[in-house]
């Protein structure tokens, strides 16, 4: 009981474990510690950058996608109208090319029918002049009597 | 229980295993225990801190790391100077003291009758409950106290707070500024140390005396007193290191 000089040697081993701790084991500890206590800041940190680029990165494809589909819808339009505008150049084309092919075939036709009825009123005023020949019993001088087988020929 | 009466009985536990005469005295056990806890919290520690990285840590770690965390976070409230030799000192003294209490919690007889055994006359294995012990602490803190007064407010203001600060600066005063001030500042290491002893050397001697009931009715009292003592063990730890670094926090800051 009471005090002595164990009060010396505790004050001494107490300098001694204070010092000791102070140089060897504080600060690796400390040191371990703040370190991962930055690394985890620094994670959380970019972890919250990734979101909100991600988010941008999501904006950014959701702006391409609503152009795309816009011009896309453009496009489609263009080629309807464009498609659209040949098929009536087409319809045109066609009818004026029949139209002109009827008008063709039609002159070609009355021009038939033309030459059709000179021949028809050939042979017509031939047969007459044949059968009044044959009704007079003679010749008929053709060349006397042209103007009255034409004016025959033209009633035919 | 011991031969002889129960006053011998007591007197025995209460015996230091001593070498040298007068002052000069050296308490062999007090010394030998507090080294051995010494060296286990520093080898425990450094174990540790040897092999420290940042990565998750495991196991024994984890508790290192958490009362280097709980340390440094007292130490931060409190002091705000350069925490280089502060917060190893609290950490120091937190862990030490703790471990010297917890030997409170050995059954008071395991080591007095081995250390029969083995022809030790006395052992008593709670630094804690050797004035020495806790005034060997209290008086480096106090030490340490001047230093840091000197340190963060210069000799001089050191010197000016000594005979100036209570009443004033008037000469007429500086006598009783000064007799209040060593008052001061004798009293904060002899309440450290004498809180500390006190608390564990009450608890000890409650062990002892309730080594003395019969056998078949030790184990009441022993738990209760057992399951309180689990409080005071790191409340006591926990005050002394909190004043150490508010004593040196007061010294260390200039508030005249």
């Amino acid at each position: 009981m009471g005090i002595n000089a164990t009060l010396f040697g505790q004050m001494i081993t107490f300098l001694v474990f204070i010092l000791f701790t102070m140089k060897f084991v504080w600060p690796p500890i400390k040191q371990a510690m703040d370190e991962r206590e930055k690394r985890i800041a620094d994670g959380l940190a970019s972890a919250e950058r990734s979101q909100h680029e991600l988010e941008l990165a999501k904006e950014r494809a959701a702006e391409h996608i609503r152009e795309a589909k816009a011009q896309a819808g453009d496009i489609i339009e263009k080629a309807n109208r464009q498609g659209a505008a040949i098929v009536d150049e087409a319809r045109t084309e066609a009818r004026a090319v029949g139209e002109r092919e009827q008008a063709a075939a039609q002159a070609r036709i009355e021009q038939e029918i033309g030459q059709a009825k000179a021949q028809l009123r050939q042979e017509v005023s031939d047969l007459a002049i044949l059968g009044a020949s044959r009704i007079l019993e003679r010749e008929v001088d053709a060349k006397a009597h042209q103007q009255m087988l034409d004016e025959l020929a033209e009633q035919v | 229980m011991a031969s002889g009466s129960a006053t011998e009985y007591v007197k025995h536990h209460l015996q230091h295993l001593t070498v040298g005469e007068g002052f000069w005295t050296l308490h062999i056990d007090t010394l030998v225990v507090s080294w051995l806890l010494g060296l286990l919290f520093f080898g425990l520690f450094y174990s540790v801190a040897r092999r420290a990285n940042a990565d998750a840590p495991t196991g024994f770690q984890t508790f290192v790391e958490t009362c280097v965390e709980f340390i440094d976070n007292q130490v931060s409230e409190s002091f705000h100077g350069p925490k280089d030799f502060v917060a190893p000192l609290a950490l120091t003294i937190f862990v030490w003291v703790l471990f010297w209490n917890l030997m409170d919690l050995i059954p008071v007889d395991l080591f007095p009758e081995i250390g029969m055994a083995l022809g030790i006359e006395y052992l008593r294995i709670l630094p804690s409950a050797d004035m020495n012990a806790t005034f060997g602490l209290s008086l480096t803190v106090f030490f340490l106290i001047i230093i840091y007064s000197i340190k963060g407010k210069g000799a001089k203001g050191f010197g000016k707070e000594l005979f100036c600060h209570p009443f004033g600066s008037h000469p007429a005063l500086w006598p009783a500024n000064l007799m209040l001030n060593i008052v001061e500042l004798i009293a904060k290491p002899v309440s450290l140390g004498m809180r500390l002893f006190g608390n564990l050397y009450a608890a000890e001697i409650i062990f002892i005396l309730i080594a003395l009931l019969p056998f078949w009715a030790q184990w009441i009292p022993g738990v209760a007193w057992a399951i309180f003592h689990i409080l005071v063990i790191p409340l006591q730890a926990f005050i002394f290191m909190v004043l150490t670094v508010v004593y040196l926090s007061l010294a260390y800051e200039d508030h005249g």
